[in-house]
């Protein structure tokens, strides 16, 4: 992946991609399919579930996205965009065919390996659940290596449930359970009422064998995980994914640090028992 | 497409003209040869400093210099407003009030009568406002006068369809960069540079000078205690270390940007020790 | 390694010249310290008199001023406010050249032209300084090309204080006043003559054809006490026995809340710092959209884009951006990268608009004081 000039490597050059479909998710949502432009490039790269690149657009900056395709078709690449800056906001305007950048892949992703043979807990809260949804499908396509999966994901009105078809298509799976909540829910809603962490009460875990994996807000994470270690769950079987400002992926413009950590290369999934003490701090 | 089709969808600019010296419009024209990429890129249809050939609204880009000091004016904005789709600021009058909103604290009826030998015939507010205490402005760039390069930045974001961003960070982040000696460390004089907006390329301190504060407060208005820019304690050195008497402090803040907050509340701080 | 006479030579102040002109035989661009508006600046210079002879800076919390003392001392200043840190992570460092293409775009790599440049006059803290910072940008995960091309290409004569300032408290940190590593070759000024070492093989070899008679027993002995006599002059210290731990354990300590009524936020700690290290990407289209320049400028945890994160700001108050700092220096960089981020150089102290002292806010947070009861429940054992 990596631009070679004499005998160094410049891991700022950033590579073209094409964007081959665009699939609108949600209003203001939306996942660009890239193909890497260059042959050479494409071939050699490689990334695992849970990392992210940073994606370019042309006159405007970077933006570090994860990459929510199967890492074992890493011709294709997947990034679900959510128009929040000026550069999703310019992000959003490209239609299929048009270029984006490419520099990546950066970071520590989910532990799918560690959790093969395990019962994975998906925990997840409002919009910020693209990052698992890429695990999910992971698991999902590798169904009989893993144990019982349950998915919990909490948005604060119906209006921010994203993926309702993916949820329902998980839900009939075996041997799975997917619950929902909404704190603010209108007429329509069928599921819990409530916040995430309620949903605990509900489910039935096994703490020797499960692995959790969290995405979403940092007070869902530190109100959440004590529950479940209060359920048996040790702090070092539940991984969290965090969010700080980046901008060069490689642990050296120093914005995404939390405590002694840089996200950007020792997360941007971290094992909690790592980080417990930095959530929540003022200023971290 | 035809070249005239070309010419047709290029976006309007206007610039248009309130109560201020005209050097903003001067650091257009100064660009010189982005002047005429910017010609190509847009139809200046509308910029009587520079062409008399003008052509009528509505614009896709305004570019306002000046503030608000009549009645008339006060009224003009409206229609100004209602013609364009971005209307951007241009410089510390139209910004922020610039050097003639020092009228604010003063009164306006008695310089009438000193200046003029038939004050009845001048008819101006009291005050010298920003456009944005008239209409919504879609984009403010600080200055006295602005700097070009910020100019030419934010027409190329804006004719490319991508939000205009600015850094609000102080002027010694790009002191420190450019390698200035601090004027206010090594000789003492009180440099305004810590608590205003970058954009100006520290060009005062790179020629051994203090700051004036002529890109106003950095990060913008202070929305509460504990937030940069932090007037409070830099007056407070300027007044114990530096020697200042309180009537110099109060006019180091009481300047071209005088009237926006917290360079004003610090004035009017130190105005009440004098 | 024979004897000591035989390792160090000795050149007088009167042949200086010598020096600078060995360096530009070698293909250097000879930089040393000049006075400019108050301070010195790294400039180039030719001639021995374009370093500031006689000159002597007194430095104190928030002030720096030079004065003339009238003596042949060539290194008489200290320091100014630029360490080594802008020769090989420029302030201002283009990335990549990025143009519209068929398929998008194509992008060219900027490196900076690879130019041989001999800095004289640096100080063990600079030295310091540069390695906290080769360790950050060579030996991490990622090596940044752009600052190893800028690296490569430095000779370091490094310059052993005899003078303390009362800002410098390097004895303390161990990074001084002597210099111990990272120079071509390392002088001790001592009265109208040089006490001269190599300490690499480029440095040997420059060394060499200098032809120097070797130093006596009696100058070596001389140039250590001078430097010894610096080290024990120093009225600054800081203490980092108990750190990472107990500053992390002050997140909550009413100190930050009193430093941040002075702090201006201004971000000159930070560009004075010889490791601070954050920078910020600029984008830079042209008007016809057709090129972009991609462009890596000195950022800071000051700045207001620091802790930006999609419509928030995780450090919106002085507050915050302060202990953010502090903490970062004095303890997370010790978790990072296996040693404090502060070289006990002084420049923040100096460069501090409002003076704030770092000797002094550190014991101040670490003893005792008024920590909220939320502070108390967040903070555990790591």
């Amino acid at each position: 992946m990596m631009a070679k000039v004499g005998s160094m490597i410049n891991p700022y050059v950033i590579h073209p991609a094409t964007i081959l479909e665009k699939i609108r998710e949600a209003e203001d949502i939306n996942t660009y399919r890239l193909q890497l432009v260059e042959e050479g490039t494409r071939q050699l790269f490689r990334f695992q579930a849970g990392q992210f690149n940073m994606v370019y657009q042309f006159g405007v900056g970077e933006v570090a996205i994860s990459i929510v395709s199967d890492p074992d078709e890493p011709q294709i690449l997947d990034h679900t965009i959510r128009t929040v800056g000026r550069v999703t906001k310019a992000i959003a305007d490209l239609q299929p065919g048009e270029a984006l950048g490419i520099r990546g892949p950066f970071g520590e992703g989910w532990p799918l390996e560690e959790a093969k043979g395990r019962n994975v807990l998906i925990v997840t809260g409002g919009l910020g659940c693209a990052p698992v949804v890429g695990a999910i499908e992971y698991i999902f396509r590798r169904r009989a290596q893993y144990g019982s999966i349950k998915i919990l994901h909490g948005v604060k009105t119906p209006h921010d449930l994203l993926y309702r078809e993916r949820f329902d298509h998980w839900r009939r799976a075996p041997d799975t359970e997917v619950l929902l909540t909404s704190d603010q829910p209108d007429k329509t809603w069928r599921y819990h009422i409530g916040v995430v962490t309620e949903l605990f009460e509900g489910v039935t875990i096994d703490p020797a064998k499960t692995i959790v994996l969290m995405c979403g807000p940092e007070i869902m994470m530190r109100l959440g995980v004590p529950i479940l270690m209060r359920r048996g769950i040790p702090a070092t079987a539940v991984y969290v994914s965090l969010e700080r400002h980046m901008e060069c992926g490689i642990g050296l413009c120093g914005h995404c640090q939390m405590g002694p950590y840089f996200l950007c290369k020792d997360g941007p999934v971290m094992r909690y028992d790592r980080v417990e003490q930095w959530l929540g701090r003022t200023g971290v | 497409m035809s070249e005239s089709e070309a010419q047709r969808q290029r976006p309007r600019l206007a610039v248009v003209k309130f109560a201020s010296c005209d050097g903003c419009q001067l650091s257009i024209l100064n660009l010189e040869e982005d002047l005429l990429a910017i010609g190509q890129a847009l139809d200046i249809a509308y910029f009587p400093e520079a062409s008399s050939d003008m052509k009528p609204g509505p614009y896709d880009i305004t570019l306002v210099e000046g503030s608000i000091t009549t009645a008339e004016d006060a009224h003009r904005i409206l229609a100004v407003r209602q013609e364009t789709k971005a209307l951007i600021t241009i410089g510390a009058c139209a910004t922020a009030g610039g050097i003639q909103a020092l009228r604010n604290w003063a009164d306006v009826e008695s310089f009438k009568q000193t200046v003029y030998p038939s004050p009845e015939y001048i008819q101006s507010l009291s005050t010298s406002t920003p456009i944005s205490e008239h209409v919504h402005v879609d984009f403010e760039l600080w200055g006295c006068p602005i700097d070009k390069h910020q100019l030419l930045r934010v027409i190329t974001d804006l004719v490319i369809g991508v939000q205009p961003r600015l850094p609000g960070d102080s002027v010694c982040l790009e002191c420190k960069r450019r390698g200035n000696v601090c004027v206010l460390v090594a000789k003492g004089i009180p440099c305004l540079g810590p608590v205003t907006r970058t954009g100006c390329g520290a060009i005062c301190p790179g020629m051994g000078r203090d700051c004036y504060g002529c890109f106003g407060p950095c990060e913008g208005e202070r929305k509460g205690p504990g937030l940069p820019p932090n007037t409070d304690s830099l007056a407070t050195r300027f007044h114990q270390e530096l020697q200042l008497i309180p009537v110099e402090v109060v006019r180091r803040f009481r300047g071209i940007n005088g009237s926006v907050s917290p360079f004003r509340t610090e004035s009017e701080i130190w105005e009440k020790k004098t | 390694m024979g004897t000591a006479s035989e390792t160090h030579a000795v050149l007088p102040t009167t042949d200086f010249q010598r020096l600078l002109e060995a360096l530009s035989m070698k293909g250097y661009r000879v930089v040393g310290p000049t006075v400019r508006e108050g301070s010195v600046v790294w400039e180039t210079i030719r001639q021995v008199s374009d370093l500031p002879i006689g000159w002597r800076d007194q430095q104190e919390p928030g002030r720096y001023r030079l004065e003339h003392t009238g003596s042949n001392d060539i290194f008489g200043v200290v320091h100014g406010p630029q360490s080594l840190k802008p020769f090989a992570f420029a302030p201002r460092e283009p990335l990549l050249q990025i143009e519209r293409s068929k398929n998008g775009f194509t992008t060219s790599s900027t490196f900076p032209q690879s130019e041989k440049v001999a800095v004289i006059g640096a100080r063990a803290c600079d030295l310091a300084g540069l390695a906290v910072q080769d360790r950050i940008f060579l030996e991490d995960a990622y090596r940044d090309p752009y600052y190893a091309a800028r690296r490569e290409g430095l000779f370091l004569v490094a310059v052993n204080c005899t003078r303390s300032l009362t800002t410098c408290f390097c004895a303390s940190m161990e990074t001084g006043p002597r210099v111990s590593r990272g120079f071509d070759l390392a002088l001790t000024e001592v009265d109208d003559s040089f006490l001269v070492e190599a300490g690499s093989e480029a440095g040997r070899d420059l060394l060499s054809g200098l032809s120097l008679p070797p130093a006596s027993e009696d100058l070596i002995g001389e140039a250590g006490s001078r430097i010894e006599a610096c080290a024990r002059n120093q009225v600054r210290r800081l203490d980092l026995a108990r750190l990472p731990q107990a500053l992390y354990e002050a997140h909550e300590h009413a100190r930050w809340d009193e430093v941040a009524g002075r702090c201006l936020a201004c971000t000159n700690c930070t560009m004075v710092c010889p490791t601070c290290f954050c920078h910020t990407i600029e984008e830079t289209p042209d008007l016809s959209h057709q090129q972009s320049t991609h462009v890596r400028l000195w950022d800071s945890c000051f700045s207001q884009q620091h802790g930006y994160i999609h419509g928030k700001n995780i450090r919106p108050t002085i507050k915050d951006r302060y202990r953010m700092w502090l903490t970062h220096k004095l303890a997370s960089w010790i978790d990072q990268f296996g040693t404090s981020g502060c070289v006990g150089c002084g420049r923040c102290i100096t460069w501090c608009p409002v003076g704030i002292d770092l000797t002094e806010e550190l014991p101040a947070l670490l003893t005792s004081g008024v920590q909220s009861s939320i502070a108390n429940q967040q903070v555990g054992d790591p």
